[in-house]
Formats: structure tokens, C-alpha cells, sequence
């Protein structure tokens, strides 16, 4: 059992953003969680330290300072090309362990939500997953904000142990302003990688060939959901979904039709998302569905029942056929 | 094969959520279920049962009620069940959840652990991590196809985006995805069988934990229902205007186009 980092001589120091990237780029999250820490750190007085695992990872370097990072650490190594629990959490443990810092972030994605418990175990803290808010406090250092069952509750949290580590939920927080006069200090680490960290294997990498945004990243989802009556309608959404650039969504229902794929499901039993916008089209508002996209900043409704629950919570509501409406809101969309 | 499933018992995911006058969640008169990951769980450990023999055993931190869940899973066709009851454990943290269930299964063989990604009260997606971290082999988050074999796994796990296939050694913790299976219902003959089948419920005490080591890093300091939405525009117009319409309020109202 590991014991938490808080010793009397050594005051943790700093706050700390692990960083995530999807093939050139650093993943929106990053950046969004970089903006945020970065007011923190104003407001506190600390220093923000972006972190970045990987090969090639140099690259990254000037646009997280960029977006406010004072100091850019980089874990350059060939066996951290791909994301592994062991590998990672390993070259992350020995570097916290070593700086020491006040807070450890993440965005809470594929990678983070694998990795942030495994390496707070590690290092003997808590954490608080899936924030939807996070604010300096004078008294906790960072005060959490998080959904539980599904969003139909929130709860505040803060840490007794250091670091203070917690996943952010991406499009929680705005992109800050990309200055590109701002500068870092580059540091190299050296990455530590032994026989035990490689237990787990990555085989093969399948994606999804997608124009469209990534469900939980994505500014804007269109969603079907019972009322598309059949697999072969998806089409109408997506066509609506290319041409504002959002991602196509489905309720529970219709995934367990088996119209749409899983991943796709937007709910309590599948993926939360907090889009600045939400066409939920033939979909009815199951509490369950709702708590996966409740906090979506405005919600359209596109439902032939009047009496359809979704009505009671959207911004705008259409009471029609969807089938009518979608592709005439899409040629709509089109002339804007 | 032995196998180990973590399982929790939670709010029905059609429970309507209200404070209590302490300021917690109210759970009077919510109907409990097995967390419904979990049930994903339960069912890939009875397939690989049933292709490789051995046991599967139920493993779950909680309150007395929870030995309803349990003996859900057991009629299901689970072996055995142990459930940590401590009133010590009210407030734990993922990090002593992970501690206390690393204690138990510790003291059983197994091969594999699985359990659900994330439970769908506190919604957190930590502790099956966390558990593999104090046992110290290997997970797997968020599987969507497993085939074990001696010593060895070969998964699909959903990444962002797409999906990964991992091979990984055995012992370890696998978390299961919806679509990894199709839950089975408990049989009648099950319910019956499982009425008789071990159950045993252990304290903090018997896990040989003290109350000090079970101190949680993480603390809620208040709990609060979301602001509730209320019904906006309804558009009721003839189809072509009432999109027209909507297009222009998302661009020029709303400012979300």
C-alpha cells in the first residue's frame, strides 16, 4: 500500500495537465483543459506544467504553450507510440513522484479514463472522475464538480491527498485564446519502461473512418432514436449531421433495435456528452437518455408526439415528422 | 478457470434522484438492481465457465441489501458470493474501495477478474483500475469481445474513435462494455439453486483491515440536483417555415450554427 505524496518538507508544487494527441494534433480536451488550468494557475500563483507522452512528441511542444503551459515536460519513447496502461502509468509515476505536483488533470477520454485511476492508485490519492466543473478554491487548492447517476445529480469534491488528480469531461471548458508569442520551457525526461509495464499488448488498431467529430468531443450531435423506424434512415441524419459538421447520436432504443451501432448510444448506459447543441430527432426523453445529454447547452426536438417528455426540457421543439422536417432543416442549414 | 466478478449494486437507472434533509441522495423507495455493466460481467464469466470449467465468484463492497444483487447473480448461475459490509465504509472513496476489494480477492484463486466499466450511480469508472493496480497484474478497460486462453487473453476494447486489440497475460482485470454479450435471465431452478449456495458477509475486521486504513483521499462536500430545464419555442408552423424558422434561431438567437 502506497502512502499519499504530502510530507512535511516537500510542498507539492504546481499544476499538471497530461496531455492526449490524435495523430499530429493534441485532442481538443487538451487544449480546453490547458485554457482552464491556465486561469488557475493565475488566480493561485502556480506553475502549469503540460505533459506529453509518446514518439515525436516535439512537435506538440509550442502549441501547449500556446495555450498557456509554462513548462512543457516530454516522455519521448519509441514503446509509448501507442497508448498502454502499464507503459504510461509507469513513466507518469516516476515523473510525478519526482516533481511533485499540487494537481494532476486530465481530459476524461478512452486514455484518461484508463489511466488517471490506475495511476492514482499508484500513488496513493484520490480522484475525481468525469468533472464537469473545476474552480480554485482557497481552502481545498481545486473544488470538482461532477455528474452522478448519470447527471441526475451533481456532487462537489475535493482532496485530502496529493496530488490532487481528477478526468474533465471534454467541452466542459472553452478553448482560451491561441497565442502564439507565448513560449515554454522544453524539458526532456527520460522514460524508464521495464518487462512488467508490457503485460498488455496492442495487437491491432481498427477506427472508424469519420469526417465527422468524435461523439464526445463533438460542438454539435444530431440523435435519432426510435421514431427513425429503421436502420436505413441513419442516412438522413448524417446528411444533416455533414453539412454543421456534428456527430451523429442514437437513443438506447434504437441501438437496441439494432439500427446503430453501440457507440453511438447517447444516455445513461452509454456515452455522456455536452455538446453546444443537440437535435434530438424521434426521440422521446427517457430519464435515462436525458441523463446523457442534460447538459447540453441548447436542445432542439424534432418529435411527432406532442406530448413527447424531450418537449419539457428543449429550447426549440418541432412537432412534426422528422422525416419531413430533418431534410428540409438540412437545405435550411445549407443556405446559411 | 476461476473467475471473479465485482459486482455493485445500484439505483435502478429509472430512479428519479432527490436530497435527502442530510443533504445525500435519498434512497428511500428506489428500486436496487445489479449495475447494469455488471450484469455484462456476470455473463461473460458464466460463457468462459462453461467452455473451461472452475468457478466463478461474485465479490461486492456494500450494504446489506446488497446480498439481493448477489443472489440475483448467483441464480444466474454465479458459485459462490462475497459481500464487505462495514458501517466503517460509508464514505469510501474509490481508492479504499479498491483497497478493501483487493483484500478479498486476494484471499481467492482466480484467473480473471471482470467486472462493468462504470457504475451507473457515482458514475466514476475508477475501482476495477484501481483494483488491478493493487493487485498489481494488468486491466483492460471497456471490452467489447474476450477469448481467454491458458495464461493468456485476446480482447477488443473501445477507444475513442475506433476500437484496439489487445493481448494481455493472465491474471487480469477485464471491464466490460455493453455489447460484449447479452445478459441471461435467472431460471426459476436457478432462483432455487441459488437460495443454497454460499454467501458469505465479511467486515473490515475479517478482511484483517483496520478502520484506519479505510480513510478516504477524496471527500463530497455537498450534493445538489441539476437546474431544471423548462420547455423553450415551440415552432408550430407548417414543416418548411417551422425549419426555416428553427435554422434562424440557431443562427441568430441561439448563436449555436
Amino acid at each position: 500500500m502506497l502512502e499519499g505524496l504530502v510530507t512535511e518538507d516537500i510542498k507539492p508544487e504546481g499544476i499538471y495537465v497530461i496531455l492526449e494527441s490524435a495523430g499530429m494534433e493534441i485532442r481538443k480536451v487538451s487544449l480546453e483543459l490547458l485554457s482552464k488550468c491556465r486561469e488557475i494557475a493565475d488566480l493561485s500563483g502556480e506553475v502549469l506544467t503540460a505533459v506529453i507522452a509518446g514518439k515525436e512528441t516535439e512537435r506538440f511542444a509550442q502549441k501547449a504553450a500556446a495555450y498557456g503551459a509554462d513548462r512543457v515536460i516530454l516522455l519521448e519513447d519509441d514503446r509509448l507510440a501507442l497508448y498502454t496502461t502499464g507503459a504510461y502509468t509507469s513513466v507518469l509515476n516516476r515523473l510525478i513522484r519526482k516533481e511533485n505536483p499540487k494537481a494532476v488533470i486530465l481530459g476524461n477520454t478512452a486514455v484518461g479514463k484508463d489511466l488517471a485511476p490506475r495511476l492514482a492508485q499508484r500513488l496513493g490519492t484520490g480522484m475525481a472522475s468525469d468533472c464537469t466543473g473545476m474552480e480554485w478554491d482557497e481552502r481545498y487548492f481545486i473544488k470538482f464538480s461532477r455528474p452522478v447517476y448519470g447527471g441526475k445529480a451533481f456532487l462537489e469534491a475535493v482532496s485530502d491527498a496529493y496530488p490532487i488528480m481528477a478526468t474533465i469531461r471534454p467541452n466542459t471548458f472553452a478553448l482560451g485564446v491561441e497565442d502564439d508569442n507565448r513560449s515554454a520551457e522544453v524539458i526532456r525526461e527520460s522514460t524508464e519502461i521495464d518487462g512488467e509495464d508490457l503485460r498488455a499488448i496492442v495487437k491491432d488498431i481498427a477506427m472508424t473512418v469519420s469526417q465527422r467529430p468524435e461523439l464526445i468531443e463533438a460542438d454539435i450531435i444530431i440523435s435519432g432514436g426510435r421514431g427513425m423506424k429503421g436502420p436505413e434512415n441513419y442516412q438522413i441524419l448524417e446528411a444533416c449531421a455533414d453539412v454543421i459538421g456534428a456527430a451523429v447520436g442514437a437513443s438506447r432504443a434504437a441501438v437496441d433495435a439494432g439500427w446503430i451501432e453501440q457507440k453511438f448510444q447517447v444516455g445513461q448506459t452509454g456515452k455522456t456528452v455536452s455538446p453546444t447543441l443537440y437535435i434530438a430527432c424521434g426521440i422521446s426523453g427517457a430519464i435515462q437518455h436525458l441523463a446523457g445529454m442534460g447538459s447540453s447547452k441548447v436542445i432542439v426536438a424534432i418529435n411527432k408526439d406532442p406530448d413527447a417528455n424531450i418537449f419539457n426540457l428543449a429550447d426549440y421543439g418541432i412537432v412534426g415528422d422528422l422525416f419531413e422536417i430533418v431534410p428540409l432543416l438540412t437545405e435550411e442549414f445549407r443556405k446559411l | 478457470m476461476n473467475i471473479i466478478v465485482c459486482l455493485k449494486q445500484t439505483f435502478d437507472t429509472e430512479a428519479k434522484i432527490q436530497i435527502n434533509s442530510s443533504g445525500g441522495i435519498d434512497s428511500t423507495g428506489v428500486n436496487l438492481v445489479i449495475n447494469p455493466y455488471d450484469e455484462f460481467a456476470v455473463e461473460e464469466a458464466l460463457k468462459l465457465k462453461e467452455a473451461f470449467g472452475g468457478t466463478v465468484t461474485l465479490v461486492c463492497m456494500g450494504r446489506e441489501k446488497a446480498q439481493e444483487a448477489l443472489r440475483t447473480a448467483l441464480a444466474m448461475g454465479c458459485d459462490q458470493a462475497v459481500l464487505i459490509c462495514d458501517p466503517a465504509l460509508v464514505n469510501a472513496d474509490e481508492w479504499v474501495v479498491a483497497e478493501v476489494l483487493a483484500k478479498a480477492v486476494g484471499q481467492l484463486p482466480f484467473d480473471l477478474i471482470l467486472t462493468g466499466r462504470i457504475a451507473v450511480d457515482d458514475g466514476s469508472g475508477q475501482v476495477a483500475v484501481r483494483l488491478a493496480e493493487a493487485l498489481h497484474i494488468p486491466s483492460v478497460s471497456s471490452i467489447l469481445k474476450l477469448e481467454a486462453e491458458d495464461g493468456k487473453a485476446t480482447v477488443t476494447r473501445e477507444i475513442d474513435g475506433g476500437t484496439e486489440l489487445i493481448e494481455v497475460s493472465l491474471p487480469a482485470v477485464f471491464t466490460a462494455q455493453k455489447g460484449l454479450n447479452i445478459p441471461r435471465y435467472p431460471t426459476m431452478l436457478g432462483i432455487m439453486k441459488a437460495k443454497k449456495k454460499e454467501l458469505k458477509v465479511l467486515t473490515l475486521t475479517d478482511l484483517d483491515m483496520a478502520v484506519e486504513t479505510a480513510v478516504p483521499k477524496m471527500k463530497c462536500l455537498s450534493c445538489s440536483l441539476p437546474k431544471p430545464r423548462t420547455g423553450g419555442k415551440k415552432l408550430d408552423y407548417q414543416p418548411s417555415e417551422a425549419a426555416k424558422e428553427l435554422a434562424r434561431l440557431l443562427r441568430e438567437e441561439a448563436k449555436v450554427i
